[in-house]
């Protein structure tokens, strides 16, 4: 028989095996298989998009370029042609200066009003007259900008410092300017009131509150002013040798987004270069990957429970085509053959199941969007067509590994079982069998893991339970078997449990894993998912207070209490530069880094304490309080900077401080949780190592949004001190933070629809047994009444057991998680274990009597002659 | 075909049960030959080894000119497709299958290039032209049966193999199933090994073979001497 003709027979039989329903519950399987991996692909994949688009708010683009000379027009061209949204900004420092009022009445453009909806611009001589205080200056923060700035978030105006204000719609018209409140404070200025930046001329229009970036720009300290790009040439600051700041701002689809950088990382040179928000803000960076790893364990849990499923309906299939392949057999075709004919059955079924399950998977992840719209982004992007194909890989990788060797085991079905229907499939599914199964799921876990820690753990954790539940289930049937008292329907029952031993093992840790699932999504889901909340309360520190003086400790401390805003912790910060590592002159050129090159040029902030924080963890080396013996002075060391500058556990490091020089021993590295914004420093030094060296402080605090009016005394009392609005920051992670439990939770719901094929599976793989053993009993005189309680005992038993298992493994599972990968405190839930043990019984209970309905209600012989 | 010297044990050495003990005999082609003999006999072990279904501990088979357990188990089964056609007592039709499906089976595996219409006509010598597309359930013991005989001629084999074949079946029906396997027997020219414990029935064959306790006590005609 040639390929053309055999590929027909085994689609003729596909038709037939699907036509009388032998096939529901494989495809059913794996159409939910692929359709939970292709779902939870194509929607991480578009809200991971969609999550870093907003983050990219902080930056005022998807993309910044930076340099000190203007971007060609070539680089403007190739964003715009690529459908990229551009905008230019100019940033210089430069003296404002405030001119006189009665002098700006006689020659200032007349004022534009501020582009603002509804309201008009407070128009120019209403307040105080103010003219003998003449003119004052402020050395500033200058930035043009084009409109269209910014690309991503927004400016925030108001007419005067420290109010609600609103999102601004445009830029400052030509010939205006908005300042900010230190600028509005120092100068005395209001709105309407002219001022010069160079020989340029400007209204004052708007106070600025908020711009896209001015977190991002944390050394960033002086006044700001934001003016129109077409009246940066009237300034005439722009000369040969300004110390001037281009940017030039892209956004739009993020595949073009990232072609762009490409394109333009192969060009740029010295004193260009391009950033994106994972460059600038770690705590952005620590959110984003924890909402990864939190879409990756719900796509994890839906993948493993579609292979058990997989599994479970393959073994189903197997045992209902013994006969069939037998005859086959007796028919005189070869094991080959058959093995062929089933092979190509299976591998048509995976691609159509697969493909409706893409299907399936690709409509899904729309409703989603849809019903996410409202949460994420107006315009999320559209999802790649990749996760398409991951799912159909998917789909064929379960097949391989869980259908295939029983389909081995048909091949080998003893012919003579057609005389003899006692003899069943020969053996078991053998260790390569097995050893497909398990690298099949080790594939597609490894790989749908969006992080290789929580596959591993996961890949792990999954092995070692199926193994330890196993072993237990069988040593508990084992005890049963004492339990003899009790009526004749539990005895029944109980045997029955015995005499299946390897199939009850099997059923009893399906079910528990189908249970495990529902646990893990009803309870375990939520405390996760709050822990992480909670590892950023509402109130966490959204100001950032530096360049507070050892003398002034006192003081502000006093400040805060008088305000009742709870006194915070200072922290003790010297300034030192990087000049060797391990006597090596450390310079940029060193470095091939863009953001290594910045870390080595600039001063960093030194820190010292004696205990370690909690959002501060060891992953190599050894803390101060076991270190006493130790001579040399002793620093730990941020892990992400000890990479990028390739810092090793014991180098030595040389400090520049203040003309001093320190050297100093790595004798840990540490992981930061950045995201719980507290202060946190790259490099830590031992108590009394930085003792001898000039030190300021540093302190963070919660101020809630209605007590801004706080920011005006603080900086009034303290002048010296800078403060930092980190609460866009803040803001920006808690939002990702409740997206992503909004996403979470839908994911899941695809889990539960694999936890519950899986159920349905492990309950089918023994019904026909069951079936034929009730009408059997039926026929020798068992009544109606008696046949259900036996089974009743048996699902009871069969629920309760499976409850337990999933309960222990739904705890372990949470604690391991939450431990290792999420690294948030999990007490775990006590409820668990009686919720697991009570719904497991009386589910099981109901799904089973409901299966084997059939037995109880039709007559015996009716059954015995339709499977005999 | 040709039986050689046919044993068949189960167990080890020592507790070995012997199921069948040193049977000889030959079957000439267009033969129609009953195994009769008590339960636990060994009557459907030997029709299962005649057939190639089961290998024997000592002992040979010879089908066609060529010694069966000389091949493999698939060569075996090629010999199967070529020659042989079974009728079960269990009648072992597929569940999945309609009537016409089942009896195309044996041809869809042979390659047959229309086996549609060869399972069609079959059908319609067996009495069930009406009931092609009944799923076995749907079909009365005697007409599962029909569809099985329909199924054990429709490869053309030479020789038919029939286990008990009214073993399940009434009376009446069974009668009417001899009756139909006999007429395609003589119209096929086929030759019919049947095993039974119905006198009646055996003594519709031209020759009857007799087991008792393993060992052929009756019938065995060897047209040559076997060492």
């Amino acid at each position: 028989m040639n390929a053309i003709s055999a590929g027909k027979l085994s689609w003729r039989m596909l038709m037939r095996d699907a036509r009388a329903g032998e096939l529901h519950l494989l495809a059913l399987a794996l159409v939910i298989a692929v359709a939970s991996v292709t779902t939870v692909g194509f929607f991480a994949d578009r809200v991971e998009r969609a999550l870093s688009r907003q983050a990219n708010q902080l930056l005022g683009g998807d993309l910044l370029l930076v340099s000190d000379r203007y971007w060609p027009e070539e680089y403007e061209a190739r964003a715009r042609g690529a459908g990229l949204s551009v905008a230019r900004t100019a940033r210089f420092p430069s003296m404002v200066t405030r001119v006189d009022r009665t002098a700006s009445q006689l020659d200032a453009p007349p004022p534009q009003p501020t582009p603002r909806k509804g309201e008009g611009a407070s128009a120019p001589g209403e307040s105080v007259d103010r003219s003998v205080q003449s003119e004052e200056a402020l050395l500033s923060q200058i930035r043009a900008v084009t409109p269209g700035y910014p690309l991503r978030g927004q400016l925030r105006i108001a007419d005067t410092p420290f109010a609600e204000g609103h999102n601004a719609e445009a830029i400052p018209a030509p010939g205006t300017a908005w300042v900010d409140d230190k600028l509005y404070n120092r100068l005395h200025l209001e709105v309407g009131d002219a001022i010069k930046v160079g020989q340029a001329r400007l209204n004052v229009a708007a106070v600025l509150l908020q711009e896209p970036d001015a977190a991002v720009g944390f050394l960033n300290l002086a006044p700001r002013l934001v003016l129109n790009y077409a009246d940066l040439a009237a300034t005439g600051l722009i000369q040969p040798g300004s110390r001037i700041r281009y940017q030039l701002l892209v956004a739009g689809e993020v595949s073009a987004v990232e072609d762009y950088r490409e394109w333009a990382a192969a060009r740029i040179g010295l004193g260009q270069r391009i950033e994106s928000i994972r460059d600038a803000r770690p705590e952005i960076r620590s959110a984003l990957e924890r909402a990864g790893s939190f879409l990756g364990l719900a796509s994890l849990v839906a993948v493993i429970l579609a292979a058990a499923a997989v599994a479970l309906a393959a073994r189903r299939f197997l045992q209902r085509h013994l006969d069939g392949c037998a005859i086959m057999r007796c028919l005189g075709a070869s094991q080959g053959r058959i093995l062929q004919l089933y092979v190509q059955q299976f591998v048509i079924l995976g691609i159509v199941a697969s493909m409706v399950g893409c299907v399936i998977g690709y409509g899904a992840q729309y409703v989603l969007a849809n019903f996410l719209g409202s949460f994420v982004a107006a315009d999320l992007p559209q999802a790649s067509l990749l996760p398409a194909l991951h799912g159909f890989a998917a789909g064929l990788l379960l097949l391989l590994g869980f259908a295939l060797p029983p389909l081995v085991m048909l091949g080998k079905v003893p012919t003579l079982r057609v005389m003899r229907r006692e003899l069943g499939a020969p053996g078991g599914v053998g260790v390569l069998g097995y050893l497909l199964g398990f690298g099949a799921i080790s594939a597609l876990i490894l790989w749908k893991a969006y992080d290789l820690t929580l596959g591993l753990y996961m890949l792990a954790g999954f092995s070692a339970a199926l193994v330890a539940s196993g072993a237990l289930v069988w040593l508990l049937l084992k005890l049963l078997r004492g339990a003899n008292s009790g009526g004749i329907s539990w005895r029944y029952g109980i045997a029955n449990l015995r005499r299946r031993a390897l199939g009850s093992v099997i059923q009893i840790v399906a079910l528990a894993l189908g249970i495990m699932a529902l646990l893990v999504l009803t309870l375990i889901r939520g405390d996760l998912l709050n822990a992480w909340k909670g590892s950023l309360p509402p109130d966490a520190p959204n100001r950032f207070v530096i360049n507070i003086q050892p003398d002034q400790l006192q003081t502000l401390a006093e400040f805060f209490a008088a305000k009742q805003i709870s006194p915070p912790q200072f922290h003790p910060m010297v300034r030192g530069r990087l000049t060797a590592i391990n006597g090596n002159k450390a310079s940029p050129e060193d470095y091939a880094d863009d953001r290594a090159k910045r870390l080595v040029d600039r001063e960093f902030n030194l820190s010292w304490g004696q205990e370690l924080g909690d959002d501060n963890r060891l992953i190599a080396g050894r803390w101060w309080d076991e270190l006493e013996d130790e001579q040399e002075a002793l620093l730990s060391v941020e892990e992400g900077i000890a990479e990028t500058l390739s810092i090793k556990l014991g180098d030595t490091l040389t400090y520049d401080i203040a003309g001093q020089t320190l050297k100093a021993k790595v004798a840990s590295l540490r992981k930061v949780d950045w995201d719980s914004f507290r202060v946190n420093f790259f490099v830590l030094a031992a108590p009394g190592v930085l003792d001898d060296y000039p030190a300021s402080y540093v302190t963070s605090f919660h101020l809630p949004p209605e007590r801004a009016g706080v920011l005006n005394d603080l900086v009034k009392s303290f002048p010296n001190m800078l403060v930092i609005d980190v609460a866009a920051v803040v803001t920006q992670v808690q939002k990702i933070m409740d997206q992503v439990v909004s996403a979470v939770e839908f994911v899941f719901l695809f889990t539960l629809a694999s936890g519950l094929v899986v159920l349905f599976a492990a309950l089918a793989s023994t019904q026909d047994e069951r079936v034929f053993e009730a009408a059997i009993m039926r026929a020798l005189g068992a009544s109606r009444r008696q046949l259900a309680k036996a089974q009743a005992a048996e699902f009871v038993a069969i629920g309760a057991l499976a409850g337990l298992l999933a309960a222990a493994g739904a705890s372990v599972l949470a604690f391991v998680v939450a431990d290792r990968v999420l690294h948030l405190p999990y007490s775990g839930s006590p409820e668990v274990w009686a919720i697991g043990m009570v719904c497991g019984a009386a589910g099981v209970l109901l799904l089973g009597m409901l299966g084997t309905r059939v037995a109880l209600n039709a007559p015996p012989l009716a059954i015995l002659r339709r499977i005999a | 075909m040709q039986a050689i010297r046919l044993s068949k044990k189960v167990g080890a050495d020592a507790t070995a049960l012997t199921i069948l003990d040193d049977v000889s005999f030959d079957i000439e082609a267009g033969d129609a030959v009953a195994i009769l003999g008590v339960s636990g006999s060994g009557k459907s072990t030997l029709l299962g080894l005649l057939a190639g279904l089961d290998t024997p501990s000592d002992g040979k088979v010879v089908l066609g000119g060529r010694d069966l357990f000389a091949l493999d188990e698939d060569g075996r089964a090629a010999l199967r497709g070529q020659m042989a056609g079974f009728v079960f007592q269990s009648f072992q039709l597929l569940p999945a299958l309609t009537a016409l499906e089942n009896v195309m089976l044996p041809l869809e595996l042979a390659a047959h290039p229309k086996p549609d219409d060869a399972a069609r006509a079959l059908l319609g010598r067996v009495g069930l032209g009406e009931r092609l597309g009944h799923y076995p359930k749907q079909l009365s013991g005697g007409e599962q049966q029909r569809v099985a005989i329909a199924r054990a001629f429709a490869g053309k084999p030479k020789i038919v193999f029939a286990d008990e074949p009214t073993g399940n079946l009434d009376a009446a029906t069974g009668a009417e199933i001899i009756d139909l396997m006999f007429k395609l027997n003589r119209e096929n020219q086929t030759t019919l090994v049947l095993v039974t414990h119905d006198e009646a029935l055996a003594q519709r064959c031209s020759r009857r073979l007799r087991l008792a306790a393993g060992r052929l006590i009756s019938g065995a005609v060897l047209q040559q001497a076997h060492a």
